[in-house]
């Protein structure tokens, strides 16, 4: 996985714009804040993988990124272009819904749940986006359904419906279905933990080809043999702060803080 | 002993006016479901719009709809609209009028019922791919939302097809109103409610049937 190994500096030594920057993203249910203040960039082609605790904020901030949840304070940029706030008249405001459907459509995201459309089949599903979003033909929707269908594996389940799928299937369905839209980045939602233990590594295959195919992924996961073969960077977050970051290799060689070295600590086996 | 000739012969004589009753009936029966089911989504998104005054006129409607009875309510149009000066509506579309007020109370509520069952995940999936809000409702809430409530409109269907009967009292000619002429006209008392009562069994079970055919097409989610 060396080739997807970027440094971080990239875009501070080309003065280019990261894909996805966040800065000081802070987010409270009621009077609970669950994320204090995220800071990070990712670059084009980047495999960033979050790892923590669960109740850590990992998940919570990955719903940011396309707004699925609200945040207080703080932005987060795609290609420059503040998602789902704007300043006017120095006040902080929601931007419409139908300009922000435009802008989640520029991100994919993957569930843990898989989320597909039950009275849709597997080819309906990955259509729905590109024929009403993308307001393509449907033929044209068709071909390209069919293509990412077949990249997961599942050219034969084209005409199945999610209930006729398993839990591995659905899932390379949801991916086929982010993936379709061409998206600028795709977050991936613990999209393994729901799986039966046999169907994870079809799953994780997939993601694995997404990535040297040079697809920018932002990835909450726990399973840290795929993050440390696939990540090119890992943000560890604790209690809603990000607590360290690097390529994986040197921050599960050598954690320097205390709480990573502890999280790390529960996977037996994996670090040793 | 059983003391009652039949003589089945009316029955015969009058079967064409007997099936066009009964198909008539069907026809009010399909005619108010339909209307009631628009009635009723648009009153069931009225009342999750969070619109305060929308939800309370909804409430209203609905409440007064259900706790009153439905040959009052075919009354009140029938003979108070036009006191009121409203004499748009014939004996047929005044009932088809009510009938569909009344379906509507009740679809809003299977319908609402129906939308807050609705996984928040498929909301969340098709906001995921860029859908608009309409887009959201139109080809992800909606349809999952009729699959869900698919038994419920079978029933609300068997049981609009059996008030019907109802519209009897303001001289519709559907089949109770036909099987009240027979039997006013011949005084074969037994043969013209047995006909008619084995006529509602039947399209009863017969609706009932194919609706489930309908449902197991449709029920995709499980």
């Amino acid at each position: 996985m060396q080739n997807h190994m970027k440094p971080n500096a990239t875009s501070a030594a080309t003065g280019a714009m990261p894909l996805l920057r966040a800065v000081d993203v802070h987010k409270s249910y009621d009077r609970l804040e669950v994320l204090k203040g995220i800071s990070m960039d990712v670059e084009q082609g980047e495999v960033l993988a979050l790892i923590g605790a669960s109740g850590s904020g990992k998940t919570t901030f990955l719903r940011c990124i396309n707004l699925l949840e609200e945040f207080q304070q703080g932005e987060i940029d795609l290609d420059g272009e503040p998602i789902g706030y704007r300043m006017t008249g120095g006040r902080r405001r929601k931007i419409p819904e139908a300009a922000l459907s435009a802008q989640r459509a520029r991100i994919g995201m993957v569930f843990q749940s898989f989320n597909l459309f039950p009275h849709m089949t597997a080819e309906q599903n990955v259509m729905l986006g590109l024929t009403k979003v993308r307001g393509k033909p449907a033929a044209e929707a068709r071909d390209i359904a069919r293509h990412w269908l077949e990249r997961v594996g599942l050219a034969e389940r084209r005409g199945h419906y999610p209930f006729q799928l398993s839990g591995g299937q659905q899932q390379r369905v949801a991916i086929a279905r982010a993936v379709a839209m061409e998206p600028r980045l795709v977050l991936f939602d613990e999209v393994t933990s729901a799986l039966d233990p046999e169907l994870v590594a079809e799953v994780l295959g997939v993601m694995q080809d997404l990535a040297r195919s040079g697809m920018t992924m932002i990835v909450v996961s726990h399973e840290m043999l795929f993050v440390r073969e696939v990540a090119s960077r890992v943000v560890f977050m604790d209690g809603g702060h990000v607590v360290a970051q690097g390529p994986p290799q040197e921050l599960f060689r050598d954690p320097e803080s205390e709480r990573l070295r502890s999280f790390l600590g529960r996977f037996h086996g994996v670090f040793s | 002993m059983l003391a009652y000739n039949f003589n089945w012969d009316v029955i015969w004589r009058q079967w064409p006016t007997i099936i066009e009753a009964l198909l008539l009936g069907i026809g009010l029966a399909v005619a108010s479901l339909a209307i009631g089911c628009i009635i009723g989504i648009l009153c069931a998104f009225g009342r999750v719009s969070r619109h305060k005054w929308l939800d309370w006129a909804i409430w209203s409607y609905v409440e007064f709809i259900r706790n009153t009875p439905l040959l009052l309510l075919i009354f009140f149009v029938y003979f108070g609209l036009p006191q009121m000066g409203i004499r748009a509506f014939d004996k047929i579309e005044s009932f088809i009028l009510t009938l569909s007020l009344y379906a509507g109370a009740y679809m809003c509520e299977v319908f609402r019922a129906g939308l807050a069952s609705i996984p928040n995940q498929y909301v969340e999936a098709a906001k995921a791919i860029g859908l608009r809000p309409w887009q959201r409702q139109l080809y992800v809430v909606l349809p999952v939302m009729f699959r869900i409530t698919l038994p419920s409109i079978s029933n609300t269907l068997i049981s609009l097809f059996k008030d019907t009967s109802l519209a009897a009292a303001i001289a519709v000619p559907e089949l109770t109103f036909t099987a009240r002429q027979i039997n006013a006209n011949t005084f074969r008392v037994m043969e013209a409610w047995l006909t008619a009562s084995a006529l509602y069994l039947a399209t009863s079970y017969a609706i009932a049937w194919v609706l489930r055919l309908v449902e197991r097409r449709y029920s995709v989610i499980r």
